[in-house]
């Protein structure tokens, strides 16, 4: 894992030191909150509805246990005892007092870690596939690209003040778990005919109130080239981009209103001039973190543990072929823990439940942990023999549920619980839906089935690219929700499509349980998943289930 | 034609807390709304929020919402007010918790 060297190190302590100083002034009343909100979202410090949030960057939603560990010290000496963990890979706390505040950034920057660029019209954490470095199909791991990335992105000078914030994801395989669709730039590691390393790069996909997926800038992209090709991408966005209207600003739509090809030969004029200006430094500094990425030394380890475990105890098998994912090598597994616990609220963890992430990780895993973009803590690389182990430890946590990609593995924005811009709330309406159909006992048959639920257009729960989305409204003072159906964050992105008139909250549930059943009836056996029929059949089953007294209306008519 | 003016509460966050608080007629900040001050006078509520937006030092971001006129004292009208004297609905944390201090 990449560790600081002085430089990050120094810088972090003094962002500290600053922002302690910050907020002595705001207290003293030196600073007004005109002056103070932008030094305090520079640190990732938001007011929300009923307290502060501080959100904290994960770096490509990589964690070691020692932090694992101070982000549930920190939940309970700070904070409520919990955290939040996001669809952007970093961690929340909902409850810090402003005098507080310092103080948590300094048990931070002891192991490591800020809340710098969480926040503001700069270059968010950059993101990566959550099974990076452990992933069967993947051609390199991400992480080192992204590490650099975030390297070239802090405090960059030119960078600090864009039309609008700027989300970048990378990617090592063609599978897309990153939803590099959905980004500013959208990184994915080629090979070329000849072999050679480089990059797909992709700019413009965004969700929000205009979703976008994606266009490909440069289809492959030599790896010598990443920093000034994209410095050229954000340079040429910083003066496109419209600072006239807040909605207009992203580059999604500077890309739209330009256009690609255009806005292609401008990254290129500009990736011309600015090439030669990276002296090589940057290839150096990449190699480096390179080494700090390298695998752990693999154990051999024979796997009848695991294969007589699966034997002999149904719930182990239920665990294992839901929650385990395809490790490049045979004898080890990847594990996603998933934070879905039926009824509980999406991405939480107790401050107890990290610490045996950590416990589990370090024995374990190689001590390493990942936090994936839909809300769940991954332990990317355990031998299979150990699978066993690893189960008790999670069920004695309360952290076995076997849901991962099913339909209460349900991706939920903090929504009008906790979130200052929500038109709705979003958590009660994922716990409602993940409770009705455990009681249903239906989820394992449903099979794959992607739900998420955005408390406002901003999208942070992705309703667009599920397979079912919801959007909670406003509809003249009542919660009201939208469903979308046929989203897809893959590499074969698309954005949902509305069904018709939204669902008040009492009526949600059932709305989507008359989809799921319309699912159950269509699909042609239990091997075609939900969206494979959505796309078979389209809207029309659905829309039928969903309003049946359209339906009769128009038989009547 | 004007709209008329619909009863309304001033109310803000707290600075260092970060909570909701509402301001009360003695023009102390509270933690109930019910204890808040009911405005029905469009100028008064002008002038209540003028003394809140003075007061950078206890609170934050203070702003005019809807209310009525309820047994027990003011009570929201929107649900995001309603919310806002509760807490979040996944756990009993918050007003809800019965947690209470002065501003
Ligand atoms: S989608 Fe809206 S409600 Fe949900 S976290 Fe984002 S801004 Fe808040």
């Amino acid at each position: 894992m990449y560790k600081y060297n002085d430089f990050d190190e120094a810088f972090v302590r003094e962002r500290v030191a600053q922002f302690t100083e910050q907020v002595e002034r705001r207290i003293d009343g030196s600073l007004t909150e005109d002056e103070f909100k932008p030094l305090r979202l520079m640190n990732g410090l938001y007011l929300q509805l009923h307290a502060y949030m501080l959100r904290v960057a994960i770096p490509y939603g990589t964690l070691n246990p020692d932090q694992m560990r101070q982000l549930a010290m920190i939940a309970e000496r700070w904070d409520k005892g919990y955290g939040h963990f996001t669809t952007r890979q970093n961690i929340q706390f909902n409850w810090p007092q402003l005098t507080d505040v310092p103080a948590m950034l300094g048990a931070l920057a002891d192991v490591e870690m800020h809340c710098i660029q969480t926040s503001g019209n700069t270059i968010r954490n950059v993101t990566a596939d959550h099974f990076a470095g452990a992933a069967k199909d993947e051609i390199a791991d991400p992480r080192p690209v992204a590490e650099l990335l975030r390297q070239w992105s802090t405090d960059h000078p030119e960078f600090q003040f864009l039309p609008r914030k700027f989300k970048i994801a990378v990617t090592g395989a063609e599978h897309d778990r990153a939803v590099i669709r959905a980004h500013d730039i959208g990184i994915q590691i080629v090979e070329n005919d000849k072999g050679e390393r480089g990059y797909r790069i992709l700019i413009g996909g965004g969700l929000g109130r205009t979703p976008m997926i994606g266009k490909v800038v440069r289809d492959f992209l030599p790896e010598a080239d990443l920093l000034p090709y994209c410095e050229a991408i954000v340079s040429v966005y910083n003066l496109l981009g419209r600072r006239d209207n807040k909605y207009k600003a992203r580059i999604k739509i500077t890309v739209h209103e330009t256009g690609i090809d255009e806005i292609r030969a401008m990254i290129e004029d500009r990736f011309a001039l600015l090439r030669p200006t990276f002296g090589g430094g940057d290839r150096q500094i990449f190699a480096e973190i390179q080494d700090a990425f390298a695998p752990p030394v693999f154990r051999d380890a024979d796997e009848a543990p695991f294969v007589a475990a699966r034997a002999d105890d149904p719930v182990f098998r239920a665990w294992a072929d839901t929650n385990l994912a395809n490790h490049k090598r045979d004898d080890h597994a990847i594990v996603s823990i998933s934070l879905k616990a039926h009824g509980a609220t999406p991405g939480d963890a107790t401050a107890a439940q990290m610490r045996a992430m950590a416990d589990l990780a370090e024995r374990y895993a190689y001590g390493e942990l990942r936090i994936s973009h839909e809300q769940n803590v991954i332990l990317p690389h355990v031998a299979r023999a150990d699978l066993p182990a690893v189960h008790a430890g999670l069920k004695e946590a309360g952290l076995a549920t076997a849901n991962i990609g099913l339909i209460s593995d349900i991706i939920a924005c903090p929504g009008m619980d906790y979130c200052a811009l929500a038109t709705a709330r979003s958590i009660p309406i994922a716990q409602e839906i993940a409770t009705r159909f455990d009681e249903l006992k239906l989820e394992h048959d449903i099979g794959q089935l992607k739900i998420k639920i955005s408390g406002c257009i901003n999208a942070c729960g992705h309703h667009h690219v599920g397979h079912i989305g919801i959007l909670g409204l406003d509809r003249a003072g009542v919660e009201n929700y939208q469903i979308t159906l046929g989203g897809d964050g893959t590499e074969d992105a698309a954005i949902g499509t509305r069904t018709g008139p939204g669902f008040s909250a009492d009526d949600i549930v059932p709305a989507v349980e008359r989809i799921v059943g319309a699912y159950l009836e269509h699909r042609e056996g239990a091997d075609e998943p939900f969206l494979q029929t959505y796309k078979r059949l389209g809207m029309a089953p659905f829309k039928a289930a969903l309003y049946p007294e359209a339906q009769e209306k128009a038989n009547a008519a | 034609m004007s709209r008329r003016f619909t009863p309304k509460v001033v109310t803000a966050n707290a600075l260092l807390e970060g909570d909701a608080v509402w301001l009360a007629a003695d023009d102390s900040w509270v933690r109930d709304m019910t204890r808040a001050e009911l405005l029905e006078d469009e100028e008064h509520a002008k002038a209540r929020l003028a003394l809140a937006t003075g007061q950078p030092g206890r609170v934050v971001g203070a702003y005019l919402a809807d209310a009525k006129a309820g047994p027990d004292g003011p009570e929201p009208t929107h649900f995001r007010e309603d919310f806002r004297t509760r807490g979040p609905s996944n756990y009993p944390l918050g007003k809800q918790a019965g947690e209470d201090a002065h501003v």
